[in-house]
């Protein structure tokens, strides 16, 4: 790294650690600690997660052969349970090749299509959610640990910077609600601080498993914008924000939320 | 973009609603509902009255959403093959069907209960009726609170 | 794929309560939701689960569309001797589901 682009890193992690209306460390809250008794119950008891019906699927696919090349995620990985710990709790992470952050679930669609040589899993397909609920669930515990380089640093940039724009026919920023007014409520609904440590979850709005992008759709029909299809770049490069934001929280999926 | 045939379409089939979805739009649903509670009872214990208490239903007065709210009914009961629980039944007031779910158990279930997880259309009543060995019916109702009702909400997101 | 999780306890005294929990994987369609351009979507839910101890039904329940999507059913039984507890799902379209679990029962 130059001794300019060091100076410049260093300058914008200063930035977005005072960033006006930002929660401080000491006052981060999951939505797991606003939700009901009842709720945060469903989630703890892994009987009683639905969430854990879409792990197990994942786990069968983990180890089924898949592809030309007729191999399962088990014979590159291993046991996920050693292989995958703290995987999730890094992602979204720069690829190489693509040169920008890709997301949990683009990473095994990758993997899927380049390595298994096998058709491509449809973002939000059950057998995505699976796969992505399984290996996530390997990072239970653990704290999100987003390292933020000078390759990663515009995009992060891009997805603050997002996080911050109003828009929409609400003309609302996301850190309205979830900056400035969380533990407020909207309609009802209490508004939670937007951390996403337990994704894919278990939406009782959606009776079903669902990704982080599909949340954030949910969000930006809600503000009445236009919401980015499936695996945009502007959805990875919030997303990647979104998690920097939540660092040092422990993951929590397969989470149940409202 | 809705193109303007397309909401033509959507306009006319609107109007062409099926009697069911119609009826979701009945200014007397309330009543209906009611009358359609009152029947189902009636199902259920005939003319023999219903005697409350020995069930103790838990339902959280506050719930995060309506699609799925944690329910449980536990009976007072020996469970001995002279005197155990033979049924429990659930059932709503305002839900578009009243009956939730009915159990058929004895004395091999050492505890007369059930916990499940219930979706709710409405603010209102849930009752609980424990039908004995002996013939007696014994129940318990609940208050809960839903601000998003599951049923009548559209999930399209 | 999993279908349903049961969760019973592996060994448990004669004569003790035992707790039983199961989940099945089912989106319980209420026949009340409606596609956007106003169709009524068919109910399609589970209607009946059963629970055999050693062939013997100890619990059922009639389900209705009132009941949440992937349902979670626990309830207790009294462990009465090592054997299986077979556990069965069936509904609309043909839906049928079993699963088994052992107890051993000193």
């Amino acid at each position: 790294m130059s001794l300019r682009t060091a100076l410049l890193f260093a300058a914008s992690l200063l930035c977005a650690g005072a960033g006006a209306g930002e929660i401080p460390p000491s006052e981060r809250l999951s939505g797991y600690d606003l939700m009901s008794r009842e709720t945060r119950a469903m989630q703890d008891d892994d009987a009683t997660n639905p969430g854990m019906l879409w792990v197990l699927d994942g786990e069968a696919l983990w180890n089924r052969k898949a592809g030309a090349v007729g191999r399962a995620c088990a014979a590159c990985h291993g046991d996920a349970r050693t292989s995958m710990k703290g995987v999730a709790a890094r992602y979204p992470a720069f690829d190489a090749a693509l040169r920008r952050p890709v997301n949990l679930e683009e990473r095994i669609k990758l993997c899927r299509s380049e390595r298994q040589k096998a058709p491509p899993l449809a973002f939000e397909s059950r057998d995505l959610l699976a796969l992505t609920a399984y290996v996530a669930r390997q990072s239970r515990g653990l704290p999100i640990a987003i390292v933020i380089d000078e390759r990663t640093l515009p995009f992060l940039d891009a997805g603050r910077e997002a996080f911050h724009r109003r828009q929409g026919q609400l003309n609302l920023a996301c850190s309205q609600c979830h900056d400035d007014n969380w533990g407020r409520r909207l309609a009802g609904s209490l508004i939670p601080q937007a951390h996403p440590t337990g994704y894919p979850l278990y939406r009782l709005e959606w009776q079903g498993l669902g990704s982080l992008e599909r949340r954030l759709r949910n969000c930006l029909i809600g503000i009445r914008a236009e919401p980015y299809a499936f695996g945009a770049p502007e959805f990875v490069d919030l997303e990647l924000y979104l998690m920097w934001r939540a660092n040092g929280m422990k993951i929590e999926t397969p989470a149940v939320r409202p | 973009m809705t193109t303007r045939r397309e909401f033509l379409v959507l306009a006319a089939t609107s109007l062409a609603l099926s009697e069911a979805a119609r009826a979701q739009l009945d200014p007397n649903l309330a009543a209906n509902r009611k009358a359609a509670f009152q029947e189902a009872l009636r199902r259920i214990v005939g003319d023999t009255q219903v005697r409350r208490g020995r069930v103790k239903l838990q339902l959280p007065p506050l719930i995060d959403n309506g699609n799925s709210v944690p329910l449980s009914v536990a009976v007072e009961s020996p469970m001995t093959e002279a005197d155990h629980v033979r049924a429990i039944h659930v059932l709503t007031e305002k839900n578009p069907l009243p009956d939730v779910a009915s159990v058929r158990l004895g004395p091999r279930a050492g505890r007369a209960t059930l916990s499940t997880r219930v979706r709710l259309a409405d603010t209102q009543s849930v009752t609980a009726i424990a039908q004995m060995s002996d013939g007696s019916f014994w129940s318990d109702s609940a208050e809960v609170v839903v601000t998003l009702s599951a049923c009548l909400e559209e999930g399209l997101i | 794929m999993a279908r349903a999780i049961v969760n019973v306890p592996a060994r448990a005294k004669r004569g003790e309560i035992v707790e039983v929990k199961t989940l099945a994987q089912h989106p319980m369609e209420t026949g009340f939701r409606r596609t956007q351009t106003g169709e009524l979507i068919p109910r399609d839910i589970i209607r009946r689960f059963t629970c055999t101890y050693n062939g013997t039904e100890v619990y059922r329940v009639d389900l209705h569309p009132a009941m949440s999507a992937n349902p979670l059913i626990a309830f207790s039984t009294i462990a009465t001797e090592t054997g299986t507890l077979a556990f069965q799902w069936a509904g609309d379209n043909g839906y049928s589901v079993t699963e088994t679990a052992s107890i051993r029962v000193e």
